[in-house]
């Protein structure tokens, strides 16, 4: 409260939160005797409802559109397979009132006027709550599920997706604001469409659009076209690092940073004591590095077949094959032999085995501790400007984030950095975002 | 004693018939209102109609927002293949199958003009004859992604460390006229085993011999009815009598037996345009329906209102009840999938018994 003798102290940043459903790779534990089904509309309404409770910005679901193969075969020892994420977006908008419903949805494999229609309807059906995380698709192995099939170099790849975004946007603002649709042509590098979109402006006017990638390339086409940034997490200096840069280059586009909200993707582990939360997160991190994986984390490092080693076993002294390619629809790895040299030194400094080695140097856990020390963290992590909030990925379906709004929610509330109810409607009033302007219908953003 | 009469299928569209001048509408609850009715009728399943060309939402997600709001009530959204990519509307229709526990269906629908495709700007229009081709291309691969994963594929072995069963995933390696996929579908498989196919065929479709509007026509509409008599699980044919109907109705049974399948697998539901003035009008059409499918026109019917709302509560308090009097409509709905409530039985994967005798 403002008093005459004290100062008002600067307010304090607000929390941004999502919650991700627990994704195709070994940060999900699926061997959990808790872990549900991953399939079930059931599971996607749980962890929505829960994220709604806890008042979190949104939701957000992955894409998978390709399964992935190792050594020529289906990848079998994570979970495999999910539903397709716009179509469980609209149901969840009929179990939820305010959360934001983020879809992943390659800006390569899809076309403007389809995926535009697709997130207006979604806008419109949930009343204000869509968003479209914009990813783009490097490989041909993809396309192999697709009519475009092929293959995009890096640079093309964001030009298309930036294109696809400008277009996206000038069908968002065909319709005038009476609701009459006008006619829209756009003429591009990428994309040539003309005619009438068939959906009036959404509650939104631009469903949000999410950007997730540090490259240097993600971090511009951020800048310039995103209200949200999903990035790797890292230590609060490369964090603060990085969110200067970014926020750094959004003036160059007429843009404030508020703009655009930078939410790492962040994994949590809670316990009464941090000494039980640390030994919880250590139990965690066995179970998502089973042998298998420990093996299958260093075959894809080695880019060879390396079944006949014991995961219990010292790491092999062959070096990678700089050729190897047994991991299909994976990020590649840039430099095998430096991380190879760095996990053998580990494993002989500390004399730890191959599964011991993967599990001291993948994956561990971003916050761990009491729910006080969690909350307080990530309020650190936030006013020090390393990041406007976080993207959580629970790593069990579908009582994963329970903990987390039950237990760390109402301390953020109570140190004033979280709401403590939703004060608007729609996903962009959460976010702080600005009403976006309206373009002239057949000209370009400006 | 003769075998007892099959119940009589029932269908109805949420959307207005294009051209009434009823404003589009855009907010869920409209249709949320509109399918819960049609639940209260114990109805088999409900249409909504989708295209590039007019304005309207896209019919996959109102029907998806639609189905955690509902429970019994078959989703049957339409589909349009050309522009669009085979391996999304498998996964679309799948996934609405999951969301809906089992009562997801798809009307196949083709663009033609080139006004479609400038909005897409990726090829230029074809023929219809041709985009229906294409269409069958879409719905045998679309089916073979709902295949690619046997029903047991999922197997959590933690001792092995296994999630899946790999062996129990399939490529498809579909190669069509214009596209491949390679497979398998990045969503298990769903409840139905396959979501429910439909195809409308055009009122042109009769017997052969009978001319039709013109060559060109004549064509397309026998590529509809190949897609139809090879792909689908419900045709709909429009006729204004019973004996165009039947006629059409045999033609497809006829076609779906030349090449291999078993005509009782194929519904083919007469598609009739409603306009009921009052409950007098209502019971009326139940006594209609009811001659038209003891004649054999039809396995059922597909209802277009002209006025959904209005329609659908008169059809619901009249036109169902009096069909259940007459013993053709079930007395309720105990739950389960739009394939159930169609009498059609759950397909096995085509990919399974490959497995077995390797």
């Amino acid at each position: 409260m403002m008093s005459p003798t004290s100062p008002t102290p600067p307010p304090r940043k607000q929390i941004h939160l999502a919650a991700h459903f627990p994704g195709v790779n070994n940060t999900t534990v699926w061997a959990d005797p808790g872990s549900g089904s991953h399939i079930a509309f059931s599971s996607f309404a749980h962890l929505a409802r829960t994220a709604e409770r806890g008042l979190f910005d949104f939701f957000f679901l992955a894409e998978g559109l390709r399964l992935r193969e190792h050594k020529g075969r289906i990848h079998d020892l994570d979970v495999v397979g999910r539903p397709e994420s716009l179509t469980v977006l609209s149901a969840l908008a009929a179990v939820t009132e305010r959360l934001g419903l983020a879809a992943t949805v390659s800006a390569t494999f899809n076309e403007p006027y389809e995926l535009a229609r697709r997130l207006a309807s979604l806008d419109h059906l949930s009343g204000g709550r869509a968003a479209w995380n914009v990813v783009t698709t490097s490989d041909a192995f993809t396309g192999e599920n697709f009519r475009r099939g092929g293959y995009l170099d890096r640079a093309d790849r964001y030009t298309r997706a930036a294109e696809f975004v400008a277009t996206a946007r000038e069908l968002w603002d065909s319709w005038t604001a009476d609701g009459q649709p006008r006619p829209f042509a756009h003429r591009g590098e990428h994309f040539a469409v003309h005619g009438e979109f068939t959906v009036p402006r959404s509650p939104q006017g631009h469903p949000v659009v999410i950007q997730a990638g540090d490259s240097p390339e993600g971090r511009e086409f951020a800048a310039s076209a995103a209200d949200v940034i999903f990035t790797r997490h890292s230590g609060a200096e490369a964090g603060r690092a990085f969110y200067a840069d970014v926020k750094g280059r959004l003036a160059r586009y007429g843009r404030r940073p508020g703009d655009l909200k930078i939410m790492p993707g962040v994994t949590f582990v809670l316990g009464d004591t941090a000494a039980e939360a640390q030994e919880h997160a250590a139990e965690i991190r066995r179970r998502q590095v089973s042998p298998q994986h420990a093996l299958l984390a260093l075959e894809q490092v080695w880019g060879v077949d390396l079944s006949a080693y014991d995961p219990d076993g010292p790491l092999p002294d062959i070096d990678p094959d700089p050729h190897g390619e047994l991991a299909q629809g994976r990020v590649r790895i840039a430099d095998p032999k430096a991380v190879a040299d760095k996990w053998r030194a580990l494993s002989r400094a500390k004399g730890l085995s191959i599964r011991e080695t993967v599990i001291e140097t993948t994956g561990r856990q971003s916050f761990i501790g009491t729910a006080q020390d969690v909350a307080a963290q990530m309020d650190a992590f936030v006013q020090t400007d390393a990041a406007d909030g976080f993207i959580l990925v629970p790593h069990l379906t579908p009582g994963g984030l329970d903990p987390f709004v039950d237990r760390v929610v109402p301390l953020l509330q109570e140190r004033g950095v979280f709401r403590t109810e939703y004060s608007g409607a729609t996903l962009r009033s959460h976010l702080g975002l600005p009403e976006p302007a309206r373009t002239g219908g057949k000209g370009g953003r400006p | 004693m003769s075998a007892p009469r099959p119940p009589l299928r029932l269908a109805v569209a949420l959307d207005a018939p294009p051209g009434s001048g009823a404003p589009v509408p855009y907010d869920a609850q409209h249709f949320v209102a509109l399918a819960r009715r049609a639940e209260r009728g114990a109805l088999d399943f409900v249409t909504l109609g989708d295209s590039f060309a007019r304005p309207g939402l896209d019919a996959p997600a109102v029907l998806a927002r639609v189905a955690p709001a509902t429970d019994h009530i078959g989703l049957v959204p339409t589909v349009t293949t050309t522009h669009t990519e085979p391996f999304h509307v498998s996964t679309a229709v799948a996934t609405l199958d999951w969301v809906s526990r089992g009562r997801a269906g798809w009307a196949v629908a083709v663009s033609t003009t080139e006004a479609d495709a400038a909005l897409f700007g990726r090829r230029a229009a074809a023929p219809p004859a041709e985009v229906w081709r294409e269409a069958g291309e879409v719905a045998d691969v679309v089916a073979r992604l709902w295949d690619s994963w046997e029903d047991d594929a999922e197997i959590r072995d933690r001792a092995g460390g296994r999630f899946i069963d790999r062996d129990k995933l399939h490529h498809v390696d579909f190669t069509g006229s214009s596209f491949a996929v390679r497979g398998p579908s990045i969503v298990p498989r769903p409840p139905q085993g396959r979501p429910v196919t439909l195809v409308d065929v055009p009122p042109a479709a009769g017997p052969a011999g009978v001319p039709g509007a013109g060559e060109t026509t004549d064509v397309s509409d026998r590529a509809v009815r190949e897609v139809a008599a090879a792909h689908a699980d419900v045709a709909l044919v429009r006729a204004d009598d019973p004996q165009t109907a039947g006629a059409a109705r045999a033609e497809l049974r006829a076609r779906a037996r030349a090449l291999g399948r078993d005509p009782d697998l194929l519904l083919v539901l007469a598609s009739l345009p409603v306009e009921l003035a009052g409950p007098a009008d209502a019971a009326g059409l139940a006594e209609l329906l009811g001659d038209w499918h003891a004649a054999g026109a039809a396995d059922g019917f597909h209802l277009r209102p002209a006025d959904p709302a209005r329609d659908l509560a008169l059809l619901v308090d009249g036109t169902v009840p009096a069909l259940r009097d007459r013993g053709l409509r079930p007395p309720g709905r105990p739950g389960g999938t739009l394939r159930d409530h169609l009498g059609l039985p759950r397909p096995a994967s085509r990919y399974a018994p490959a497995r077995e005798g390797s």
